[in-house]
């Protein structure tokens, strides 16, 4: 167990760099970021051309690449175009966006499970068909749109929310952002638990603890549930990441200046520093989520064992 | 074709019963156990499970309503002229945004175009974005997932590492990146970027699915009467993993169409003047507190597309399900 | 017993990402008479040499006093910190200063703040964005080479003669070059921002009416009121909060929920509602800004001669009014020459100086396009960065237009581009091979600043490489014409060219919109669309 989770966090290090070289050349692909520096006007040539050079940016892409790195490992992250160090970027947006990412699994689980595991019980009938209307209407109806209503209607209209969250970032105010990040998971994670109950009910050992006459409630959580979380707990694992990055059009709506909004700023300003630090930290955070999955799996079925 | 199954299919009409339908357990497990693991019928005949599973989807309603939906989807995708005469980009900025009227059932969008006839043009790119996509990303990821979780060790570490690489991408980079360099007027482009960036998420389910399954004790069983992997892959433990995979898949196919509208409107999706769902339901979003209805049609369009194929996923997970037999 | 070994590993991992996140909390202060206003995360660091968009610009505008201020009403550049800027021969400048203005940690304002500040923003190690506009003062070149170290630290053209006046050589006659220095790169600097200038981009320092209390870098500013102001400007408000948005929309929401006073940006999606929502809490007024598509003209497809009848055929296909009104809610106005109903007429605007080439007549547009050879290829791409503004909906509506006008099916698509990075590189580079967007917004309220840069041959945003020779005559001869009145007008001839050759189809100009709440009064915009915070009152 503990070999193998130490064989894991080996892992890492070829991933990350994997992905920090993947992404920075990506970022480099999308071209020259100093022209637009400029704004409408025409870049100045030889200004330009010092800011490339101080940026490293006339140099070959391998190096770079090393250049980056080798800043990485002493903790310079680089800078931002608006003056600001990364590390600072970071520092003021991965609390908030993980803060609103554990609101929204939270929601996930809590909403989705519940929803799942009555409709899995109830195959056909009016709260399964209700849950599938509610999944098609997450699927079709954008973030946008729902986000938008949500916060016109709860912040502006009845007037019981700040529409907007503040700097800080306090929990209550991460609500209502975190049900509309949730959203769409939510249609997965109501799904999956759904059919995994719906297949778990007629197990062997299901039937058994009927037989042994366990109580209703005790035989839903401890057996049937348990058994069916699997296949959820390794959604959520990869949704951790893509709620993380993702979250791009909720943070907007919402004014959260999170790692989504960061990153996306970055890619529109061609911000190797911006992109490649913040999508690093992101690959740690789900191979960290992943790794834990894993573990999970163990707990909930006995019969998987790591060597 | 024997059919031994018979009474048990009846009882299985997709699940219907509900609620703990432990009753029925005697007769059921009883002659499960002849027909399960090993795959052979009781009177020794080869018997395919993937034969049986098709036998009884033929008779399952809510595959036959799924079908048919999907049918005249793709009727429609081929021939849109079939129900929509006009020109889907012929617009007049003067009827912006206007309601339905003789003629323009849906009303008018913010360029002022005919609503129906995008959405019923629409169909041809959002259906072939969506299905292609699903089905790559689908075959992709539980084909690596699937491998890394069954044998474990080194494929896992190798193919699940890949898989972790790949989500690191955030769309939006890989989009402009990758689609900047490819120049061409299909939907495959799109396509093959999607399955691209897809596949990982469907890869970890079907790994963990996988895993779960091969721990079984028929799995184990056939394991120790010396059955090849690829026919216990195939045989025990691919029917007994692929359920959470359909339920992903089927609502990615969703999310999918939608995610095609993002890269359209980043100029690197599908190149104007080719109509879908998914840049309709982007630009009517804009306007959402001012002419709903343009953005109730396009995505009532994906709605009822998720639907059907939501329908067929769940009828033929049913039909592989040994234990709803 | 398995299972519960690997349980507690599991919770272990799990409590360490949950104590990363045990934070948050913390109240925000709220002073009286303080102005909370809409900002965006300024492009790059706040200097005024560096700043070339609004966001820092509306920093520097309540931070800094130069030696001339436009007008917000007229445009008018009136002196400011200036006594007096005087000149015989339209290129030597003596410029006096006014006694008794100070930077706010107490320093003098001298000859000596404007000489060094230029100096710097000039030189090239200090890689300032508009460092070009300096490029008139003699020894410039030495400063700013084209390639290679500076051979000077300072320019030869600027020579401080005491401390309340100081002399500017120009390399050519520039008659309005005085009504220029409004623009904020000619800003005076604090000693103390070349002694420790990271301190100071953490708080910068100026002589203007506010004084930054606290930055934080992304998320917001805090400027107040300085008491100790001498200028004639004093602030009307306690100060003013300049809160960062992630989007417009988001802004104006809070604004509709009372947690801001001024958005002055409204986004393009809530025109419709603004009525309702405001009532007439809304500005919506001409600024310094026109839209206009421009061809490339180094491209022989469009720029070969004859093509300026399909060119302006173009022009005629587009139905200006219908899309400003349908698709702008009038916030833009149709465009009929090349500058800005902001400068207004004394300062050279003239309305339809573009005439019939203009005007939406379908037929006729039909007719010049076939005459001039057809559209190249038998089609015509729009091209623009779709990131930013609301520019594909309306790309798409400029398209229909032509479309309909042809009654060729879709012979006019749009080719969106994902980035304004993208886009600006292939614009610079003249990469384009079809028409694309070019929005301009003037630095300063003259003519000059509409045409000269723009299609001058060489021009530093002549992005379309148009050239013409009578042009260039035209534009020399204005610059050196000592009468106002009859620099207008050779401008203006020179803009009568444009109007024959279509280099650029004028679509509309941008007015500049904001929405306030109930709490704030005396809101107005100056011709930049930046509110003048200064003469905000808090009730």
């Amino acid at each position: 167990m503990g070999r193998y989770v130490i064989r894991r966090l080996i892992q890492m290090a070829p991933v990350f760099i994997g992905s920090t070289f993947l992404i920075f050349m990506m970022v480099f692909a999308l071209g020259d970021p100093v022209a637009a520096l400029f704004g409408d006007k025409a870049p100045d040539p030889a200004t330009a051309a010092r800011i490339r050079e101080e940026l490293y940016l006339d140099q070959p892409l391998w190096k770079q690449y090393l250049h980056y790195m080798g800043q990485i490992f002493q903790g310079d992250f680089g800078t931002a175009f608006n003056g600001q160090p990364v590390t600072e970027l970071m520092a003021a947006a991965y609390p908030v966006t993980l803060r609103l990412t554990m609101v929204a699994i939270f929601i996930e689980l809590v909403v989705g499970i519940t929803l799942g595991v009555l409709s899995g019980l109830k195959r056909g009938h009016f709260i399964d068909s209700s849950v599938l209307v509610l999944t098609l209407v997450v699927i079709s109806i954008p973030t946008f749109v729902s986000g938008y209503v949500l916060q016109y209607l709860f912040g502006v209209k009845w007037d019981v929310i700040r529409p907007t969250v503040s700097v800080d970032a306090p929990l209550n105010e991460l609500i209502l952002p975190g049900i509309v990040l949730a959203l769409v998971s939510l249609a997965y994670v109501t799904r999956l638990t759904r059919t995994s109950i719906a297949e778990n009910v007629r197990a062997d050992y299901l039937r058994t603890a009927v037989a042994k006459g366990l109580p209703r409630r005790r035989i839903i959580t401890r057996h049937l549930l348990r058994n069916s979380l699997i296949p959820v707990v390794t959604f959520i694992g990869t949704d951790i990441g893509s709620l993380m990055g993702g979250a791009i059009v909720t943070e907007t709506i919402f004014n959260i200046h999170g790692v989504g909004y960061q990153i996306y700023q970055g890619i529109l300003r061609n911000n190797a520093p911006t992109v490649v630090g913040f999508v690093t930290i992101l690959v740690i955070v789900f191979l960290i989520a992943n790794l834990l999955v894993d573990l999970l799996y163990a707990v909930l079925d006995p019969r998987i064992r790591y060597a | 074709m024997p059919e031994p199954y018979d009474p048990q299919q009846a009882i299985a009409p997709s699940g219907a019963g509900g609620g703990m339908d432990l009753a029925m357990s005697e007769a059921e497990t009883l002659e499960k156990t002849p027909g399960g693991p090993l795959g052979t019928g009781p009177a020794g005949k080869p018997r395919s499970l993937w034969s049986d599973a098709w036998h009884q989807l033929r008779r399952n309603p809510v595959f036959l309503v799924s079908s048919l939906l999907i049918l005249f989807l793709v009727l429609i995708s081929i021939w849109p002229q079939l129900i929509a005469s006009g020109d889907p980009n012929e617009c007049h900025l003067a009827d912006r945004q206007l309601g339905s009227s003789p003629g323009h059932p849906f009303g008018f969008d913010n360029q002022g175009c005919d609503v129906y006839t995008r959405v019923v043009y629409g169909a041809r790119a959002s259906i072939t974005v969506g299905v292609c996509a699903t089905i790559g990303a689908a075959l992709l990821g539980s084909l690596l997932g699937g491998l890394a979780g069954f044998f474990g060790g080194w494929w896992d570490a190798l193919l699940s590492r890949i898989a972790d690489i790949f989500f690191g991408i955030p769309v939006i980079l890989g989009g402009l990146v990758l689609l900047q360099v490819v120049v061409s007027t299909t939907v495959w482009p799109v396509v093959g970027f999607i399955v691209l960036l897809g596949w990982p998420q469907v890869s970890r389910i079907a790994r963990g699915s996988v895993i779960t399954a091969k721990q079984n004790d028929y799995v184990q069983a056939a394991r120790a009467l010396g059955a090849s992997n690829g026919r216990m892959l195939l045989r025990h433990v691919a029917p007994n993993a692929v359920a959470p995979v359909i339920v992903v898949a089927t609502i990615a196919l969703g999310t999918y169409i939608a995610l095609e509208a993002t890269l359209s409107f980043l100029g690197v999706g599908l190149r104007p003047p080719t109509v879908s769902w998914g840049i309709d339901i982007a630009n009517a979003a804009q306007s959402i507190r001012n002419a709903p209805h343009m953005l109730l049609w396009p995505a009532g369009a994906l709605s009822i597309t998720v639907l059907a194929f939501i329908m067929l996923g769940d009828a033929v997970r049913d039909a592989l399900d040994p234990k709803l037999r | 017993m398995r299972g519960a070994t690997h349980a507690k590993w599991a919770v272990c991992a799990v409590s360490v990402a949950l104590a990363a996140t045990a934070c948050g909390g913390g109240g925000s202060d709220d002073g009286a008479g303080i102005v909370r206003s809409s900002w965006g995360d300024p492009q790059n660091p706040i200097e005024p040499a560096n700043t070339n968009e609004v966001q820092g610009g509306k920093v520097l505008d309540m931070l800094f006093r130069g030696l001339k201020r436009y007008d917000p009403k007229t445009g008018e550049a009136q002196d400011m910190v200036a006594e007096k800027i005087a000149t015989t021969d339209q290129q030597n400048f003596t410029v006096t200063l006014k006694d008794g203005w100070t930077f706010s940690n107490g320093e003098k304002v001298t000859a000596k703040s404007f000489v060094d500040a230029w100096n710097y923003g000039a030189h090239i190690d200090s890689k300032q964005n508009n460092s070009p506009f300096f490029a008139n003062i003699e020894g410039y070149e030495d400063v700013h080479p084209e390639s290679g170290n500076a051979k000077a630290k300072t320019m030869s053209g600027l020579v401080v003669k005491d401390a309340k006046t100081f002399t500017v050589k120009l390399n050519e006659k520039f008659s309005s070059w005085p009504e220029t220095l409004g623009y904020q790169a000619f800003s005076p600097l604090p000693e103390s921002f070349f002694k420790d200038h990271e301190a100071w981009l953490e708080k910068p320092v100026g002589n203007g009416p506010y004084t930054v209390d606290s930055y934080t870098k992304g998320a917001s500013m805090k400027l107040r009121a300085w008491d100790a102001y001498k200028g004639p400007d004093k602030a009307k408000n306690g100060g003013v909060d300049l809160v960062v948005y992630t989007d417009n929309n988001t802004a104006y929401t809070d604004l509709l929920a009372g947690n801001l006073d001024l958005v002055d940006d409204v986004p393009a999606k809530q025109l419709k509602n603004v009525k309702a929502d405001l009532a007439d809490r809304y500005i919506n007024q001409p600024a310094l800004i026109i839209q206009t598509v421009v061809f490339p003209m180094y491209d022989p497809r469009w720029g070969k001669p004859g093509m300026e009848k399909v060119r302006t055929g173009l022009s005629k296909a587009i139905n200006r009014d219908e899309i400003t009104k349908q698709i702008f809610e009038e916030t833009r106005t149709p465009a009929t020459d090349w500058t800005s109903p902001a400068l207004h007429e004394k300062g050279g605007y003239k309305a339809g100086l573009c005439g019939d080439a203009c005007e939406y007549d379908p037929e006729q547009a039909k007719k010049l396009i076939e005459e001039g050879g057809g559209l190249p290829g038998g089609k015509v791409q729009l091209t623009s960065n779709v990131d930013t503004g609301s520019h594909r909906e309306w790309m798409d509506a400029v398209c229909n237009s032509i479309n309909n006008a042809l009654g060729k099916g879709s012979v006019c698509t749009v080719n969106p581009v994902g980035t304004f990075a993208d886009f600006k590189n292939q614009q610079s580079n003249f990469k384009m091979t079809g028409p694309f967007r070019s929005g301009w917004q003037a630095d300063y309220p003259l003519i000059q600043n509409f045409l000269q840069p723009l299609y001058a041959t060489g021009g530093s945003s002549n992005y379309g490489k148009f050239e013409n020779k009578d042009f260039d005559r035209l534009v020399r001869e204005a610059n050196q014409e000592s009468d106002q009145a009859a620099a207008v007008a050779k401008f203006q001839d020179a803009e009568k060219i444009l109007a024959d050759q279509m280099p650029a189809i004028p679509l509309w100009y941008q007015n500049g919109s904001a929405g306030y709440s109930e709490l704030v009064s005396g809101v107005q915009l100056n011709q930049f669309s930046v509110p003048v915070y200064d003469q905000i009152k808090v009730d």
